[in-house]
Protein backbone atom coordinates (compact mmCIF):
# COMPACT_ATOMS: atom_id res chain seq x y z
CA UNK A 1 0.00 0.00 0.00
CA UNK A 2 1.26 3.44 -0.86
CA UNK A 3 1.23 6.23 1.64
CA UNK A 4 1.94 9.93 1.37
CA UNK A 5 4.45 11.29 3.79
CA UNK A 6 5.32 14.93 4.03
CA UNK A 7 7.53 17.41 5.74
CA UNK A 8 7.44 21.16 6.18
CA UNK A 9 10.18 23.68 6.49
CA UNK A 10 9.38 26.88 8.39
CA UNK A 11 11.32 30.06 7.77
CA UNK A 12 11.79 30.72 11.46
CA UNK A 13 12.80 34.36 11.21
CA UNK A 14 9.77 35.23 9.01
CA UNK A 15 7.25 33.37 11.16
CA UNK A 16 5.14 35.57 13.42
CA UNK A 17 3.65 32.78 15.49
CA UNK A 18 0.03 33.53 14.55
CA UNK A 19 -0.79 29.80 14.97
CA UNK A 20 -3.16 29.72 11.98
CA UNK A 21 -1.13 26.77 10.62
CA UNK A 22 -1.53 24.94 13.93
CA UNK A 23 -5.31 25.23 13.54
CA UNK A 24 -5.28 24.34 9.84
CA UNK A 25 -3.22 21.15 10.22
CA UNK A 26 -5.59 18.14 10.02
CA UNK A 27 -3.05 15.76 11.57
CA UNK A 28 -1.83 18.03 14.42
CA UNK A 29 1.76 18.08 13.23
CA UNK A 30 2.54 21.71 13.94
CA UNK A 31 2.97 23.46 17.27
CA UNK A 32 4.48 26.72 18.42
CA UNK A 33 7.98 26.44 19.85
CA UNK A 34 8.82 27.42 23.40
CA UNK A 35 11.79 29.34 22.04
CA UNK A 36 11.39 32.64 20.23
CA UNK A 37 12.89 33.93 17.00
CA UNK A 38 14.78 37.19 16.52
CA UNK A 39 11.57 39.19 16.62
CA UNK A 40 10.37 37.55 19.83
CA UNK A 41 7.68 35.34 18.30
CA UNK A 42 7.14 31.70 19.23
CA UNK A 43 7.67 30.23 15.78
CA UNK A 44 5.87 27.21 14.30
CA UNK A 45 7.71 23.91 14.00
CA UNK A 46 7.00 20.23 13.29
CA UNK A 47 6.23 18.84 16.72
CA UNK A 48 4.92 15.53 15.40
CA UNK A 49 6.74 14.97 12.07
CA UNK A 50 5.60 11.35 11.56
CA UNK A 51 1.98 12.40 11.11
CA UNK A 52 2.62 14.89 8.27
CA UNK A 53 1.09 13.89 4.93
CA UNK A 54 2.11 16.99 3.00
CA UNK A 55 -1.43 18.30 2.46
CA UNK A 56 -0.20 21.96 2.20
CA UNK A 57 -3.05 23.33 4.32
CA UNK A 58 -0.56 25.06 6.63
CA UNK A 59 1.21 26.74 3.73
CA UNK A 60 -2.11 27.89 2.23
CA UNK A 61 -3.26 29.71 5.36
CA UNK A 62 0.18 31.12 6.29
CA UNK A 63 -0.04 34.92 5.90
CA UNK A 64 3.73 35.32 5.75
CA UNK A 65 4.42 32.55 3.20
CA UNK A 66 7.08 31.08 5.47
CA UNK A 67 6.14 27.39 5.07
CA UNK A 68 7.61 25.18 2.33
CA UNK A 69 5.97 21.78 1.93
CA UNK A 70 7.47 18.55 0.59
CA UNK A 71 5.55 15.36 -0.13
CA UNK A 72 6.73 11.88 -1.06
CA UNK A 73 4.94 8.66 -1.92
CA UNK A 74 6.30 5.62 -0.12
CA UNK A 75 5.37 1.98 -0.56
CA UNK A 76 4.41 0.38 2.75
CA UNK A 77 5.17 -3.26 3.32
CA UNK B 1 8.88 5.53 10.24
CA UNK B 2 11.96 4.59 8.35
CA UNK B 3 12.03 7.60 6.04
CA UNK B 4 14.14 10.47 7.30
CA UNK B 5 12.89 14.04 7.05
CA UNK B 6 16.03 14.88 5.06
CA UNK B 7 14.94 12.32 2.43
CA UNK B 8 11.57 14.01 2.07
CA UNK B 9 12.97 17.55 1.87
CA UNK B 10 14.28 17.25 -1.67
CA UNK B 11 13.57 19.37 -4.72
CA UNK B 12 11.66 16.58 -6.48
CA UNK B 13 9.22 16.30 -3.55
CA UNK B 14 8.49 20.04 -3.35
CA UNK B 15 4.74 20.74 -3.46
CA UNK B 16 4.43 24.27 -2.08
CA UNK B 17 6.87 27.12 -1.82
CA UNK B 18 6.79 30.88 -1.63
CA UNK B 19 5.77 32.49 -4.91
CA UNK B 20 8.59 34.06 -6.91
CA UNK B 21 6.46 37.19 -7.41
CA UNK B 22 6.63 37.89 -3.67
CA UNK B 23 9.73 39.81 -2.63
CA UNK B 24 11.98 38.82 0.26
CA UNK B 25 10.78 41.72 2.39
CA UNK B 26 9.12 40.61 5.61
CA UNK B 27 5.55 41.90 5.67
CA UNK B 28 4.80 44.54 8.30
CA UNK B 29 1.33 43.15 9.03
CA UNK B 30 0.32 41.93 12.47
CA UNK B 31 0.52 38.15 13.04
CA UNK B 32 -2.37 36.36 11.32
CA UNK B 33 -3.42 39.29 9.14
CA UNK B 34 -5.52 38.29 6.12
CA UNK B 35 -3.61 40.77 3.94
CA UNK B 36 -0.64 38.41 3.85
CA UNK B 37 -2.75 35.55 2.52
CA UNK B 38 -4.37 37.68 -0.18
CA UNK B 39 -0.97 39.12 -1.21
CA UNK B 40 0.28 35.56 -1.56
CA UNK B 41 -2.73 34.48 -3.65
CA UNK B 42 -2.36 37.52 -5.90
CA UNK B 43 1.33 36.71 -6.37
CA UNK B 44 0.58 33.05 -7.12
CA UNK B 45 -2.09 33.91 -9.69
CA UNK B 46 0.24 36.41 -11.41
CA UNK B 47 3.04 33.83 -11.40
CA UNK B 48 0.84 31.02 -12.74
CA UNK B 49 -0.57 33.19 -15.52
CA UNK B 50 2.92 34.42 -16.43
CA UNK B 51 1.87 38.07 -16.41
CA UNK B 52 4.37 39.48 -13.94
CA UNK B 53 5.73 42.00 -16.46
CA UNK B 54 2.26 42.81 -17.81
CA UNK B 55 0.52 43.63 -14.54
CA UNK B 56 0.22 47.10 -13.06
CA UNK B 57 -1.08 47.34 -9.51
CA UNK B 58 -2.60 50.32 -7.76
CA UNK B 59 -1.71 50.48 -4.08
CA UNK B 60 -4.22 51.87 -1.59
CA UNK B 61 -4.02 53.86 1.60
CA UNK B 62 -4.48 51.75 4.69
CA UNK B 63 -2.58 48.86 6.19
CA UNK B 64 -1.80 47.52 2.73
CA UNK B 65 -0.20 50.81 1.62
CA UNK B 66 3.18 49.07 1.42
CA UNK B 67 1.94 46.31 -0.90
CA UNK B 68 4.31 47.73 -3.52
CA UNK B 69 7.18 46.48 -1.36
CA UNK B 70 5.89 42.92 -1.31
CA UNK B 71 4.85 42.07 -4.87
CA UNK B 72 7.41 42.43 -7.64
CA UNK B 73 5.13 43.98 -10.26
CA UNK B 74 4.72 47.59 -11.39
CA UNK B 75 2.82 49.74 -8.90
CA UNK B 76 1.26 53.15 -8.59
CA UNK B 77 0.28 54.60 -5.24
CA UNK B 78 -3.15 56.23 -5.23
CA UNK B 79 -4.51 58.93 -2.94
CA UNK B 80 -6.92 57.65 -0.30
CA UNK B 81 -9.90 56.02 -2.01
CA UNK B 82 -8.80 56.98 -5.51
CA UNK B 83 -7.37 53.65 -6.64
CA UNK B 84 -10.24 52.98 -9.11
CA UNK B 85 -9.72 56.45 -10.65
CA UNK B 86 -6.01 55.80 -11.09
CA UNK B 87 -6.79 52.27 -12.30
CA UNK B 88 -9.13 53.80 -14.90
CA UNK B 89 -6.34 56.00 -16.20
CA UNK B 90 -3.83 53.14 -16.37
CA UNK B 91 -6.20 50.69 -18.04
CA UNK B 92 -7.19 53.26 -20.65
CA UNK B 93 -3.63 54.36 -21.39
CA UNK B 94 -2.23 50.82 -21.38
CA UNK B 95 -5.04 48.50 -22.54
CA UNK B 96 -2.44 45.78 -23.13
CA UNK B 97 -1.76 45.50 -19.39
CA UNK B 98 -3.59 43.80 -16.56
CA UNK B 99 -4.59 46.40 -13.98
CA UNK B 100 -5.33 45.39 -10.41
CA UNK B 101 -6.43 47.66 -7.57
CA UNK B 102 -6.14 46.49 -3.99
CA UNK B 103 -8.13 48.33 -1.32
CA UNK B 104 -9.49 47.94 2.16
CA UNK B 105 -12.97 48.82 3.33
CA UNK B 106 -12.13 52.28 4.66
CA UNK B 107 -10.51 53.08 1.32
CA UNK B 108 -12.96 51.47 -1.11
CA UNK B 109 -16.27 51.72 0.75
CA UNK B 110 -15.88 55.02 2.66
CA UNK B 111 -13.74 57.76 1.15
CA UNK B 112 -13.62 56.10 -2.27
CA UNK B 113 -17.27 55.11 -2.67
CA UNK B 114 -17.81 57.51 -5.57
CA UNK B 115 -14.71 56.33 -7.44
CA UNK B 116 -15.60 52.68 -6.83
CA UNK B 117 -19.18 52.95 -8.01
CA UNK B 118 -18.42 55.09 -11.05
CA UNK B 119 -15.45 53.00 -12.17
CA UNK B 120 -17.60 49.85 -11.89
CA UNK B 121 -20.50 51.58 -13.63
CA UNK B 122 -18.29 52.66 -16.53
CA UNK B 123 -16.97 49.11 -16.68
CA UNK B 124 -13.28 49.94 -16.59
CA UNK B 125 -11.16 46.92 -17.47
CA UNK B 126 -9.46 46.13 -14.18
CA UNK B 127 -9.51 43.70 -11.30
CA UNK B 128 -10.60 45.26 -8.01
CA UNK B 129 -9.67 43.41 -4.83
CA UNK B 130 -11.55 44.56 -1.77
CA UNK B 131 -10.43 43.51 1.70
CA UNK B 132 -13.37 43.88 4.09
CA UNK B 133 -12.59 43.52 7.78
CA UNK B 134 -15.29 45.87 9.01
CA UNK B 135 -12.89 48.29 10.66
CA UNK B 136 -10.24 50.93 10.02
CA UNK B 137 -7.26 48.77 10.93
CA UNK B 138 -4.32 51.11 10.35
CA UNK B 139 -5.60 54.15 12.23
CA UNK B 140 -6.63 52.30 15.39
CA UNK B 141 -9.79 50.28 14.84
CA UNK B 142 -12.34 53.01 14.19
CA UNK B 143 -15.82 52.24 12.87
CA UNK B 144 -15.98 51.82 9.09
CA UNK B 145 -19.05 51.84 6.82
CA UNK B 146 -18.82 48.04 6.79
CA UNK B 147 -18.78 47.65 10.60
CA UNK B 148 -21.56 45.26 11.59
CA UNK B 149 -24.56 46.30 13.65
CA UNK B 150 -23.60 45.87 17.31
CA UNK B 151 -19.91 45.38 16.50
CA UNK B 152 -17.55 47.23 18.80
CA UNK B 153 -14.93 49.59 17.43
CA UNK B 154 -12.87 52.34 19.05
CA UNK B 155 -15.33 55.02 17.90
CA UNK B 156 -18.40 52.94 18.85
CA UNK B 157 -17.24 51.21 22.06
CA UNK B 158 -20.79 50.06 22.91
CA UNK B 159 -21.38 48.55 19.48
CA UNK B 160 -22.62 50.14 16.27
CA UNK B 161 -26.12 51.54 16.70
CA UNK B 162 -27.89 52.04 13.33
CA UNK B 163 -30.01 54.82 14.88
CA UNK B 164 -26.99 57.06 15.31
CA UNK B 165 -24.24 55.42 13.23
CA UNK B 166 -26.18 54.27 10.17
CA UNK B 167 -26.33 50.81 8.70
CA UNK B 168 -23.45 48.68 7.42
CA UNK B 169 -22.83 49.02 3.71
CA UNK B 170 -22.81 46.03 1.35
CA UNK B 171 -20.85 47.67 -1.42
CA UNK B 172 -20.25 44.38 -3.24
CA UNK B 173 -23.99 43.90 -3.73
CA UNK B 174 -24.20 47.50 -4.95
CA UNK B 175 -21.51 47.10 -7.61
CA UNK B 176 -23.06 43.78 -8.68
CA UNK B 177 -26.13 45.71 -9.82
CA UNK B 178 -24.09 47.94 -12.10
CA UNK B 179 -23.90 47.02 -15.79
CA UNK B 180 -20.14 47.58 -15.96
CA UNK B 181 -19.13 44.64 -13.77
CA UNK B 182 -18.60 41.22 -15.33
CA UNK B 183 -17.65 39.20 -12.25
CA UNK B 184 -18.50 40.01 -8.64
CA UNK B 185 -17.74 37.59 -5.86
CA UNK B 186 -17.26 37.50 -2.11
CA UNK B 187 -14.72 35.12 -0.60
CA UNK B 188 -12.74 34.64 2.61
CA UNK B 189 -9.36 33.22 3.65
CA UNK B 190 -10.15 31.71 7.06
CA UNK B 191 -9.48 28.07 6.11
CA UNK B 192 -7.43 26.15 3.57
CA UNK B 193 -10.57 25.37 1.52
CA UNK B 194 -11.58 29.04 1.54
CA UNK B 195 -8.06 30.04 0.47
CA UNK B 196 -8.31 27.65 -2.51
CA UNK B 197 -11.68 29.13 -3.49
CA UNK B 198 -10.38 32.69 -3.16
CA UNK B 199 -7.41 31.87 -5.37
CA UNK B 200 -9.76 30.45 -8.00
CA UNK B 201 -11.86 33.63 -7.80
CA UNK B 202 -8.82 35.89 -8.23
CA UNK B 203 -7.64 33.74 -11.13
CA UNK B 204 -11.07 33.97 -12.75
CA UNK B 205 -11.12 37.74 -12.27
CA UNK B 206 -7.80 38.01 -14.13
CA UNK B 207 -8.96 35.61 -16.86
CA UNK B 208 -12.08 37.76 -17.33
CA UNK B 209 -9.86 40.75 -18.02
CA UNK B 210 -8.70 39.11 -21.24
CA UNK B 211 -12.24 39.55 -22.58
CA UNK B 212 -12.19 43.32 -21.85
CA UNK B 213 -15.83 43.29 -20.83
CA UNK B 214 -15.70 45.29 -17.62
CA UNK B 215 -14.63 45.34 -14.02
CA UNK B 216 -13.99 42.16 -12.02
CA UNK B 217 -14.62 42.69 -8.34
CA UNK B 218 -13.39 40.29 -5.63
CA UNK B 219 -14.30 41.00 -2.03
CA UNK B 220 -12.38 39.08 0.63
CA UNK B 221 -14.01 39.10 4.06
CA UNK B 222 -11.03 39.39 6.38
CA UNK B 223 -9.99 39.59 9.98
CA UNK B 224 -8.24 42.36 11.87
CA UNK B 225 -7.04 40.63 15.01
CA UNK B 226 -5.39 43.78 16.39
CA UNK B 227 -8.41 45.98 15.70
CA UNK B 228 -10.87 43.39 16.95
CA UNK B 229 -8.65 42.74 20.00
CA UNK B 230 -8.60 38.96 19.56
CA UNK B 231 -5.96 36.41 18.65
CA UNK B 232 -5.84 35.31 14.99
CA UNK B 233 -7.63 31.99 15.60
CA UNK B 234 -10.45 33.60 17.60
CA UNK B 235 -10.73 36.30 14.93
CA UNK B 236 -11.35 33.66 12.28
CA UNK B 237 -14.01 32.02 14.46
CA UNK B 238 -15.62 35.39 15.21
CA UNK B 239 -15.65 36.19 11.49
CA UNK B 240 -17.35 32.87 10.68
CA UNK B 241 -20.00 33.43 13.35
CA UNK B 242 -20.70 37.13 12.83
CA UNK B 243 -19.44 38.36 9.48
CA UNK B 244 -20.61 35.53 7.22
CA UNK B 245 -24.34 35.78 8.07
CA UNK B 246 -24.29 39.44 6.98
CA UNK B 247 -21.67 39.07 4.22
CA UNK B 248 -22.53 35.66 2.70
CA UNK B 249 -19.77 34.08 0.62
CA UNK B 250 -20.15 33.12 -3.00
CA UNK B 251 -20.39 34.51 -6.52
CA UNK B 252 -22.87 37.37 -6.80
CA UNK B 253 -22.55 38.07 -10.50
CA UNK B 254 -20.89 36.20 -13.33
CA UNK B 255 -21.65 37.22 -16.90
Amino acid sequence: MAKMIGAIEVDIETCKGCSLCVEACPTSVIALADEVNGKGYNYAFMANPDACNGCTNCALVCPDSCITVYRKKVEMA
Amino acid sequence: MSVLIEDIKKAENLVHKKSSVLTDKVMHYCPGCSHGVVHKLLAEVIEEMGIQDKTIGVAPVGCSVFIYNYLAIDWQEAAHGRAPALGTAISRLRPDRFVVTYQGDGDLAAIGTAETIHACNRGENMVMIFINNGIYGMTGGQMAPTTLEGMKASTCPFGRDPQTDGNPLKITEIVAQLPGTNFVTRQAVHSAAAVRRTKKAIRKAFEKQKEKTGTSFVEVVSTCSSGWKMNPVDSNNWMEENMFPFYPLGDIKDV
